[in-house]
């Protein structure tokens, strides 16, 4: 019989032993991730800072050039730096059109989440299940169903024609306002989701008792149902706005070829641009300040929920 | 002071109208997507009554036929290995006390959710082409591997969610009885994580059926599967083909994600 340990080492043995198993269980997935998802992601960093080659691909010398050259061009005549405009419209469209589509599916997500929260029990399930078959659905596809509703023969032009409200179609698709209709129909399940889970925890008996003691609807909403929602609302507007300002379908094929969002010029980048370094530096950008968005977001829902 | 009419938060005003016409709103892109597949004309402006051609003529285009297969084999590889590698995970990072590095593994595992999808792209073109130059290799072991890998958080959250619900007296009920951890793991926890894990590789088959951009990304020339073969038939024109394609891929989701909603709807 071996002789047995102290209670303390045997325990700390157990321990230790039942963390290495933890460890085990987990290397495949985590090893399976860092190399098909999360080490690249250093090698694009690596990229970032060389030159880029004749063609494609890079030249092994650093330079942060290509961090430059997010917002800086030379000049080809008299080679003086000047502000990258072109960049500049493309960024701002992008932040525009991602803050656009976050604020309206919070106009439209919230009633709708409200509306669905204060159904009877029973069908709560159902009403959900229609957000969600819409959010599974293939993005291309449903990309690709408002092109039929809004490109000059869709249905939209068809019905404005036919009602005599329009003499000729108007012209949708292929503008900022195709991109921003797109993106808002793609993630509007993303903000319905957690504002739901968020409403469906409030007791309304709150609401109510606001109401009784003479506060308006108006004061309800602002005093009552807002600080209680907030969370909800906050982490509706990171999973819409996160995605929209990466979002490299929807601009594709709504936005056409000139109403390019970050995630189209970073592909040009690789393509025609043979900018491989750009790309890289784009993709560490806009890495950045997503997970800018997250931290604040794990800032914000930890200060309001210490203990969840 | 006047009467108040009783407050219901059940009828906030425009409220229930603003979600009726949300709904509405959802759904009327999707079903004409529908209609239009089964609409029998040539041209995409006049409705030729109700037919299934397109969907024989989507059925004959071998460029059709070896896009679908092709996604069907990568989607079938990475939900098995996704979903294989999420289980062994989960085991390890749930029904535990917090040690050093859980916070780490449960970050590592949900990284796919959190970057964005042209990031990994760009990565993984830049990484698999340096492979590609240096060995020769050209098959789908690339697609496959990217698919695996960010379908695992898909994988994951749901078996994690079942583990986590599971009632551990039955495993202990187990070992009380003389069942070895083998026998214990292989005859009562496994049978009970059993919805989780096929909720789990469920997800991560839709999720990799849909994907567009990483494949748009890593694909070799010729590798087309159907997303990727329906976004190079938007850049030229419209075609009914690609609705009923389309079309197709949504019956198949709404299948799937029903069969998802009823393994994993609790029992009341």
């Amino acid at each position: 019989m071996p002789p047995a340990g102290t209670p303390a080492t045997t325990e700390a043995t157990i321990e230790a032993g039942r963390i290495r198993r933890n460890w085990l269980l987990a290397a495949p997935a985590l090893a399976l991730l860092l190399i098909g998802a999360s080490g690249p992601l250093l090698i694009v960093l690596v990229y970032s800072f060389l030159e880029p080659g004749d063609y494609s691909g890079v030249i092994w010398k650093f330079t942060p050039r290509a961090w430059f050259e997010i917002f800086l061009k030379r000049d080809i005549f008299d080679g003086t730096l000047g502000v990258a405009d072109a960049h500049l419209t493309i960024f701002w469209r992008s932040v525009r059109l991602s803050l656009l589509t976050t604020l309206i599916t919070i106009l439209l997500g919230f009633p709708t989440a409200w509306f669905i929260a204060t159904r009877p029990r029973s069908q709560r399930a159902l009403w959900l299940f229609l957000i969600t078959i819409p959010f599974w659905t293939n993005l291309l596809i449903r990309t690709f169903a408002i092109m039929e509703v809004i490109r000059n023969q869709g249905v939209l032009n068809t019905v404005l024609l036919q009602a005599g409200l329009i003499a000729e179609p108007i012209q949708i698709l292929y503008t900022d306002t195709a991109v921003l209709i797109g993106m808002t129909y793609v993630y509007l399940p993303l903000m319905v989701l957690p504002l739901y889970a968020a409403i469906d925890r409030f007791d309304f008996r709150l609401a109510e008792a606001g109401y009784d003691l003479y506060a308006s609807r108006l004061q309800v909403l602002r005093r009552v149902i807002l600080p209680l929602v907030r969370p909800g609302l906050i982490a509706g507007s990171i999973l819409v706005f996160v995605p929209s300002l990466g979002a490299y379908v929807t601009p594709r094929v709504l936005g056409g070829g000139k109403n390019m969002m970050i995630g189209n010029f970073i592909e040009l980048q690789f393509g025609q641009g043979r900018n491989w370094p750009l790309g890289a530096a784009l993709s560490m950008l806009l890495l950045l300040i997503v997970m800018a968005a997250l931290l604040v977001y794990v800032r914000v829902s930890g200060r309001e929920n210490p203990h969840g | 002071m006047a009467e108040r009419r009783p407050f219901s938060v059940t009828r906030l005003p425009g409220f229930t109208a603003i979600a009726l016409v949300t709904f509405a709103l959802l759904y009327a892109p999707i079903v004409t997507l529908v209609a239009y597949s089964f609409n029998g004309s040539e041209s995409i402006a006049v409705w030729g009554g109700f037919s299934w051609r397109w969907y024989g003529i989507a059925w004959q285009n071998t460029a059709v036929q070896e896009a679908t297969v092709r996604s069907l084999v990568i989607a079938t590889a990475a939900a098995a290995i996704a979903g294989t590698v999420a289980t062994l995970a989960a085991l390890g990072t749930t029904r535990t006390d917090r040690f050093r590095g859980r916070t780490l593994i449960y970050v590592l595992v949900n990284q796919p959710l959190m970057v964005p999808e042209i990031v990994t792209a760009v990565a993984l073109l830049i990484f698999f082409s340096g492979i590609r130059l240096a060995t020769g290799y050209a098959g789908l072991g690339y697609l496959i591997l990217a698919h695996s890998a960010f379908c695992v958080p898909f994988a994951y959250l749901p078996i994690r969610a079942r583990l986590e619900g599971m009632d551990l007296s039955l495993e202990t009920a187990a070992s009380d009885l003389y069942a070895d951890r083998f026998q214990t793991f292989r005859h009562v926890t496994l049978p009970l994580m059993a919805p989780g894990i096929v909720a789990g590789v469920m997800l991560a088959f839709i999720i990799s059926l849909d994907d567009v951009v990483i494949t748009e990304f890593v694909k070799s020339a010729g590798q087309d599967t159907l997303p990727t073969y329906m976004l190079g038939q938007l850049r030229r024109a419209v075609t009914p083909e690609v609705n009923a394609i389309s079309t197709a891929l949504l019956a198949l989701t709404v299948l799937l994600l029903t069969m998802f909603f009823l393994l994993t709807r609790k029992r009341d």
